[in-house]
């Protein structure tokens, strides 16, 4: 019976029919909805944890890999960079059981800091990588992942870009699924990395590649279809893209659908050279099918030209579309295009995504706002929810790089400018997963910053997961809460205070006393994500309003807005965190109970 | 279908998630292919949200190319008009009268330009405009307003789908409790064109 999968959806049932034991990432769009439905489907067979971090995510599955279970590890493309250390050995080593790394690139981007491409991540560790072209597709090229990795006994890496983790098909799942028996861990040498044994196997493991490309030569994900003497090449949506230009377009090309793109599946492209005068390449993020080609064309002396990035017929950065390609594919074809879109004439208002109303981080970026006030401070974030506190008018992020990045930048920063105060945010969820060693690093060698710990109970960026300071794992059982206060008590860190942000006056204290203190510093504001209770009061504004706006210009809560001379409240908005209470100059915010 | 691309059109948290579901999956009981693409992430939090709704979509990608949709419907005037652009020039648009002003605009951005917003909204050869949230508080919740918008598309005749039919996916993807008020949603969204 067909249902409407989203693209993530279908590849976590994809991995459960393909009996998959052991399941472990860290969550990150637009990856994250592959373990959570795995744990939602879970009928008690499969082993499935969020990990701390993706290296532990990435060990953890390795371990479960050589104990023969089948094994899926699961995070967003800068995820992967966290674990690139056992990756790059493990490729070296081998697995057992089959094991999948699915990492899901984010072209656009639409939710990550850079549209780094994990192709090349694949090919950097001689791995195979699989490219879906569509959610269906991705349901089915998920099991076969599993039966590559067991034959090749290598990871292999499955790469569902945005557009296919997050859009849904009609897709029927079947009843029917594998169930695999891990074999047990053998003790044997070959699971002990040494330089010898690394070196016999860079052998083993160059060879592979040229038996994988063969294989792929053949594979169904791979083909060359349609006709004439021009090429178009194709991998993941793009492909999905290509075929409805073509058809809006009314041109016919040879068509190469590129499944997998490292190890590259060179005797199909050979054939598909040989059919054509020019190819004109569309592949989102970095010309990896494009330089393939090229090398290709190199290596045989072929006449064929490739277009495609490198030659500017193609964008090479941000996500391809429909109009995109229709419209490089008519310039190619040397056919007028005449669809260009008419932007709107009308100014609109601009909606960057915000701190949602009643978030306890505004209070704790307002509260450090007015600490610093008038004094040299630079504030360094962190990647959450709170990144959000860059925006106007609370403009509290003055870098920003990757995950744990904000504690170790203050560092640097402060070693050369001594007379700033450099305060890092970071959240809970973030604390854990690459936070403690930058605090480490900071207590070791006294460098005087204040961390500013926001925490709120929740991964909530991503939707909610649990963390190793919820008390709960993602198996809903419950589980040892570690105490952030305990850990940095633990790790050195001589000032401390636990702090409620939703109390201005107390924050900004508890900031100006950390910031004051010489050494390593910690405020943790605690006060849980509105998004996981339901408010018990409300803020309405009364008729003592002046309408100074001061509550709208000083936190920009999404609740607050200008309504005529005055100010009003979104009641359906409204989370009662009373922030904006205490700032109105005349007590015009007044609470209300529900 | 008499309509192929639907376009859903809001800002983060207003539910237009739900709504291309629910037409998903009355696309479904039907045997016709459907794909959806969603705003999923980081633009949730208050940003603009855009949902696709394809049917008999097999060989096309998940995303609505411009100039091409055929049906939009629009949980916000902005919103409403910065989806223009993908609609065909004859497109049908549903449209919440509602304004949400970001705060953007509340601190010094780009104005909400009501009075030039509604104007490019009735411009159009074929709109309908209702106060969906109204609506959706007096059938029982304001969070309702994606099934009353659902409804007044199904009233205006403009999304080929039945009262039944729409019954059924709200069912079937909404926990019990909130099925009477969503039934009630969808018959004064339909009631409120049909007037």
């Amino acid at each position: 019976m067909n249902q409407l999968l989203m693209g993530n959806e279908a590849i976590a049932l994809g991995a459960v029919k393909a009996g998959v034991n052991f399941v472990c990432g860290y969550p990150g769009t637009p990856s994250t909805e592959v373990l959570e439905t795995i744990s939602k489907h879970n009928k008690g067979d499969v082993y499935v944890e969020w990990s701390v971090n993706e290296k532990a995510a990435m060990e953890a599955a390795a371990g479960a890999s050589y104990a023969g279970a089948r094994v899926l590890m699961t995070c967003k493309q800068v995820g992967l960079n966290v674990a690139a250390d056992p990756l790059m050995s493990l490729s070296y080593i081998g697995t057992n059981g089959g094991m999948v790394i699915l990492v899901a690139d984010d072209p656009g981007p639409i939710s990550s800091q850079n549209e780094q491409d994990t192709r090349h991540f694949a090919e950097f560790s001689n791995l195979p990588v699989l490219d879906p072209s569509s959610p269906e597709e991705a349901f089915e090229m998920m099991q076969y992942a599993f039966e590559l990795s067991e034959k090749t006994k290598l990871p292999v890496f499955f790469r569902p870009t945005t557009r296919i983790c997050h859009a849904c098909a009609s897709i029927d799942v079947g009843d029917d699924k594998t169930v695999h028996t891990p074999s047990g861990f053998k003790k044997d040498p070959k699971w002990v990395i040494f330089p010898a044994l690394s070196y016999r196997n860079h052998i083993l493991l160059e060879d592979k590649q040229t038996e994988i490309s063969d294989l792929f030569s053949t594979l169904k994900y791979n083909e060359i279809s349609g006709d004439g003497k021009i090429g178009i090449a194709a991998g993941g949506v793009s492909y999905s893209y290509v075929k409805e230009a073509l058809n809006n377009s009314g041109v016919s090309a040879k068509i190469f659908k590129v499944g997998t793109p490292y190890p590259f599946p060179e005797k199909l492209a050979l054939e598909f050279l040989n059919s054509v005068d020019k190819v004109i390449v569309f592949e989102e993020l970095d010309a990896v099918i494009e330089n393939a080609l090229i090398y290709l064309c190199g290596k045989h002396h072929l006449s064929c030209e490739i277009f495609g990035k490198n030659t500017k017929n193609v964008p090479n950065a941000g996500e391809l579309s429909v109009e995109i390609c229709e419209k490089s594919i008519s310039e190619f074809f040397g056919i007028a295009y005449d669809k260009n879109v008419k932007p709107s004439d009308i100014p609109l208002p601009i909606r960057p995504p915000v701190l949602c109303a009643g978030c306890p981080h505004r209070a704790s970026f307002y509260a450090a706002k007015l600490a610093l006030k008038g004094q040299k401070a630079v504030f360094s974030g962190d990647i959450g929810c709170y990144t959000l506190g860059n925006a106007k008018p609370l403009d509290m992020v003055d870098t920003c790089l990757c995950m744990g990045a904000g504690i170790t930048i203050a560092q640097g920063l402060h070693e050369i400018e001594k007379d700033t105060k450099n305060l890092a945010f970071i959240g809970d969820s973030t604390f854990f997963a690459s936070g403690i060693t930058g605090i480490v690093n900071a207590v070791y060698n006294n460098h005087d910053i204040t961390v500013i710990i926001l925490d709120n109970s929740t991964t909530a960026m991503t939707g909610h997961q649990p963390h190793p300071g919820t008390g709960v794992n993602l198996m809903r059982s419950p589980t040892e809460c570690i105490d952030i206060e305990a850990v940095l008590k633990g790790l050195g860190v001589k000032h401390i205070s636990v702090q409620n942000p939703l109390d201005l006056n107390a924050s900004i204290n508890a900031i100006k006393e950390a910031t004051e203190f010489n050494g390593v510093s910690a405020v943790i504001f605690k006060s849980p994500c509105i998004n996981l209770f339901k408010p018990t009061k409300k803020h309405i504004i009364n008729e003592k309003c002046i309408g100074c706006k001061k509550c709208i210009r000083e936190i920009g809560c999404p609740a607050i807005r200008p309504d005529g001379e005055k100010v009003s409240i979104d009641a359906s908005l409204c989370n009662g965190c009373g922030l904006c209470s205490q700032i109105c100059p005349i007590n015009a915010i007044e609470e209300v109970s529900l | 279908m008499a309509v192929n691309d639907i376009l859903i059109c809001g800002v983060g948290g207003q539910g237009t998630v739900l709504a291309s579901r629910l037409i998903a999956s009355c696309c479904l009981k039907r045997g016709i292919f459907v794909r959806t693409a969603e705003t999923i992430g980081m633009a949730q939090r208050g940003g603009c949200v855009v949902s696709h709704v394809r049917t008999d979509s097999k060989d096309k990608s998940s995303i609505i190319p411009f100039n091409t949709a055929d049906l939009l419907i629009a949980f916000e005037p902005a919103e409403a008009v910065r989806c223009f652009p993908r609609l065909k020039e004859d497109a049908p648009v549903i449209v919440n009268s509602q304004a949400v002003v970001p705060v953007t605009s509340s601190i010094g951005g780009v104005q909400y330009d009501s009075d030039s917003i509604f104007d490019a909204i009735k411009s159009r050869e074929n709109f309908v405009m209702i106060n969906a949230g109204e609506i959706a508080e007096k059938a029982g919740s304001p969070k309702a307003v994606n099934v009353v918008l659902l409804g007044a598309a199904i009233g205006a005749g403009f999304l080929d789908i039945t009262f039944d039919e729409m019954k059924v996916a709200l069912s079937e993807m909404l926990p019990q409790k909130l099925h009477e008020i969503n039934f009630k949603a969808l018959s004064y969204g339909i009631d409120e064109v049909k007037k």
